[in-house]
């Protein structure tokens, strides 16, 4: 039996641990990614729509698959070029956020945000599709727990929160309502 | 509802600067499936066979194979298809990496080039957006370099390019269009560059669609992790070091001498080389294996190399691995082919010692063998001196420098150089494969059936236990029975060197790479694909059904029409001739007799013609009318008597 100590509780901690080393920079995991993600599921595949791209510089040899993380509205106020083992990293090779820098994490038509639910679905998956995908073991997939602090729960924006919140800053707030007034009549 | 196709071509005419999106017959993809197959037909619609190579009427077609951007692994093949200056017939070359799957994305089939641009241009795909923009700026640049700039200034570093090198600028013979890690040699480049197109850069971000999604996607991810456990199947030269069979047993020079000089001391040495610069490996799109070595060269751009181009400078040079990792990024850089290039190379630096051509051929070029391959590189590229007559090739370089110079040209088949192999006794499947194969490369048709007997019965048998690919019982049974490499029936060599040929045919129309289909049946074990589970993902991604006799009938049609095709351009079968000393031991009867039979077990006449019979039963009566209006055929043909033989000299 595990205690836990007052003020403390478990998290589940899920991780894709990733080997740029290993990457062939075949993109399956985007192919696959794009695929489980569709609606109805596997109905399309689209590499645009992946919520994991592969940063690939083939005059650096740089293969850098990245998960997308959280929306923002505004860029770094600046950008960072690692040199890392003699390798220069292009800009951004390393973030995850779906930024108004690329176009990367966005819905190709609307440019809506999106973002990594590490394939969350009835029943789970065993692992990610992308690391299913991936047969290099450049992501390897780990679930661990973790002890944190009991806090107020914070506020979890669901998906289509962030989508409304990325419409509203991105066309105002009356535009959305009316669309979604006249959407909602038809 | 189109599925697995996007069901419309992009038509660019560079000469007015037409942009075009076109919808295409629903029917053809149910006829000739996609990437090669639906060229040819575009080929034979609307190239008239008069019209040359350099012409403003010749098409220079990108395809997208048919299950190019679907869950198939290893389905990432780009044909490329053109009319070649170099054998006037049609041009067939294939490149892996991404162009094919963005083309898709971006809602193409394929690209259909014709017309001549008055100057240098790039094409700019971006989905439903098209440009021809103005590519001054990057003549004369190099073909990664080129690619490079392009992205710089478009602002995208997801964008694909295709792009050809100087040498293609230049029409040099030998010019490929290059790729990211791939290459579409062997024909198109000097087309590209005669209209003036310098390269074409595409990005598309829209769905593909397939009939039974759910289904397929299970089978593909299946697949991908089976195609990477197999170790039958990728290209083993990215991964096993010991590459004795090319070296002891392919020709060095200009196909000259045979060396056995692999040691265990030269494989040790050659591992160190390569793994003290290799970066990594990497894969084309959706495809397990990883078949690219990427190597960082002193003093050179980083560059990477799969198969047996990693050792046709040094081979040709007479040298060691690290002249082709010094040369080779070269060479690829100024968009030359590394199979044809070193050959004219070797035979340019033959005909100076035999006196052929001498000194003054040749100005300011260095004593070093090594540097004369990069002043010769340069002086091809440029077209400059001599460089001007190699940059046709062989075939036609002899014939202009003449004094002689014919007999040094011993290694190519319908003007075409072929791989430096001189063997001792006929391998019959290998004789019809050379004088036959519309490709002009015996690896791109050899591949199912294994090359040479297994000494045994217990190997042989062991052999064709799992051989599931075949696709009739009989194949094991000859396999079982054969002894001799020469010594195997006239049916067995027709069958084996049809089905060898089907696997091709299929791949090059669905975009499948023959490295996890076509070519790697023949070293045994089970392949990745073959005609009983390709079916099954065609009618997934389709939603036509297919299944194995159907398969086979459409490979049928579509290498006919590419026959046809040709024939209509004056192939015959005066052509259809192996180098004289390709083989020690040769009998020019019994030859003879085999191609007979060939052409009789395909329903072509004695010249080598698909007779109307043939062409109707394969729903190819457009050709069938055709070649009786021009006189081709008379519509009365039988298949040739087994005893004709009308074997006539070589031109």
């Amino acid at each position: 039996m595990v205690t836990v100590k007052a003020g403390l509780k478990k998290k589940l901690v899920k991780e894709i641990k990733v080997d740029v080393d290993k990457c062939t920079g075949c993109r399956s995991c985007e192919m696959a990614c794009s695929a489980f993600h569709a609606v109805p599921k596997y109905s399309s595949l689209n590499p645009a729509r992946a919520r994991i791209r592969v940063v690939i510089d083939e005059s650096r040899d740089i293969y850098v698959p990245i998960r997308a993380g959280e929306y923002t509205q505004a860029e770094c106020t600046g950008r960072n070029i690692y040199t890392i083992h003699g390798k220069e990293y292009s800009e951004c090779s390393f973030c995850p956020a779906c930024c108004p820098s690329r176009d990367y994490f966005k819905e190709p038509d609307s440019g809506l945000p999106l973002k990594c639910d590490m394939c969350e679905d009835e029943p789970p998956l065993s692992e990610p599709m992308c690391v299913q995908a991936c047969q290099q073991d450049a992501l390897t997939y780990v679930e661990r727990e973790e002890l944190v602090e009991e806090q107020k729960p914070e506020v979890k924006l669901e998906e289509m929160e962030i989508v409304f919140e990325a419409l509203v800053k991105k066309h105002g707030k009356k535009k959305v309502m009316d669309t979604f007034t006249r959407l909602s009549k038809s | 509802m189109r599925y697995a196709e996007r069901g419309y071509d992009l038509e660019i005419d560079l000469s007015r600067g037409g942009i075009d999106r076109v919808e295409t017959d629903p029917r053809s993809m149910e006829l000739y499936l996609g990437g090669q197959g639906t060229a040819a037909k575009l080929l034979w619609d609307r190239v008239p066979p008069e019209a040359e190579p350099f012409s403003p009427e010749n098409l220079l077609i990108f395809s997208s194979g048919l299950l190019n951007a679907t869950p198939v692994p290893g389905a990432t093949r780009t044909s490329v298809n053109t009319f070649s200056p170099q054998t006037s017939l049609m041009a067939h070359s294939l490149m892996g990496s991404y162009f094919g799957v963005e083309m898709k994305h971006a809602g193409y089939d394929k690209i259909v080039i014709r017309g001549k641009s008055p100057d240098l241009v790039y094409l700019w795909i971006n989905n439903g957006k098209v440009e021809i923009r103005d590519a001054r700026h990057l003549r004369g640049k190099g073909t990664q370099e080129t690619a490079a700039l392009i992205k710089e200034e478009l602002h995208d570093n997801k964008v694909q390019v295709a792009a050809i090198g100087p040498a293609g600028e230049n029409r040099v013979y030998m010019a490929s269009i290059d790729h990211s890690h791939a290459s579409a040699a062997r024909g198109p480049g000097p087309v590209m560059g005669d209209k003036g197109l310098k390269a074409i850069a595409v990005r598309g971000t829209q769905d593909i669609h397939t009939a039974r999604p759910a289904e397929l996607f299970e089978i593909c991810l299946r697949l991908s992790k089976e195609l990477y456990d197999n170790p039958n199947v990728g290209d083993w030269m990215a991964v096993d070091e010991d590459d004795s069979f090319h070296h002891d047993n392919f020709s060095w020079g200009n196909a000259r001498v045979r060396q056995k000089v692999w040691s265990k001391e030269l494989q040790e040495r050659w591992t160190k080389l390569k793994y003290d610069h290799m970066d990594r490996q990497t894969g084309c799109y959706n495809c397990p294996k990883k078949c690219h070595n990427v190597i960082s060269w002193p003093g050179r751009k980083r560059f990477s190399y799969k198969c047996y181009g990693k050792d046709t400078y040094h081979m040709a040079a007479f040298q060691e691995l690290d002249f082709s990792y010094d040369i080779l990024g070269v060479a690829q850089e100024l968009g030359l082919d590394s199979y044809s290039t070193p050959q004219v190379i070797a035979f340019a630096l033959e005909l100076l010692e035999a006196g052929i051509l001498t000194d003054q051929d040749f100005p300011g070029m260095p004593s070093d063998v090594r540097k004369r391959y990069f002043y010769l590189l340069d002086k091809i590229t440029r077209r400059e001196g001599i460089g001007d007559v190699l940059a046709n090739g062989v075939y036609w370089a002899a014939r202009q420098i003449g004094k002689g110079a014919e007999k040094y040209d011993h290694n190519t088949t319908k003007k075409f150089e072929q791989l430096p192999i001189k063997l001792g006794k006929v391998n019959p499947a290998y004789f019809l494969m050379i004088a036959t194969g519309e490709k002009m490369s015996i690896t791109q048709i050899e591949g199912s059936f294994p090359q040479d007997p297994l000494p045994t019965m217990e190997q042989r048998q062991e052999f064709v236990k799992n051989w599931v690919a075949v696709p009739h019982e009989k194949f094991k049974e000859w396999f079982l029975r054969w002894e001799k490499r020469n010594e195997i029936s006239n049916e067995a060599s027709c069958a084996i060197t049809d089905w060898n040929e089907a696997m091709h045919y299929i791949d090059d129309s669905l975009g499948l790479c023959g490295f996890v289909s076509s070519f790697r049946g023949q070293f045994g074990g089970k392949t990745g694909y073959h005609v009983w589970n390709i079916p099954q993902l065609i009618s997934l991604s389709t939603g036509l059904d297919f299944d194995k006799d159907k398969l086979w009938k459409t490979f049928q049609r579509i290498r006919t029409l590419v026959r046809a095709v040709n024939v209509r351009r004056g192939l015959r079968r005066r052509d259809e001739r192996p180098p004289e000393d390709h083989w020690a031991v040769r009998d020019e009867k019994s030859e003879q007799k085999l191609l007979d039979n060939y052409y009789q077990f395909k329903g072509w006449t004695t010249d080598g013609i698909p007779n109307k019979e043939t062409l109707d039963k394969l729903g190819l009566n457009y050709v069938s009318e055709d070649f009786i209006k021009r006189g081709i055929l008379t519509g009365n043909e039988s298949t040739p008597s087994k005893e004709t033989s009308n074997g006539q000299a070589k031109q």
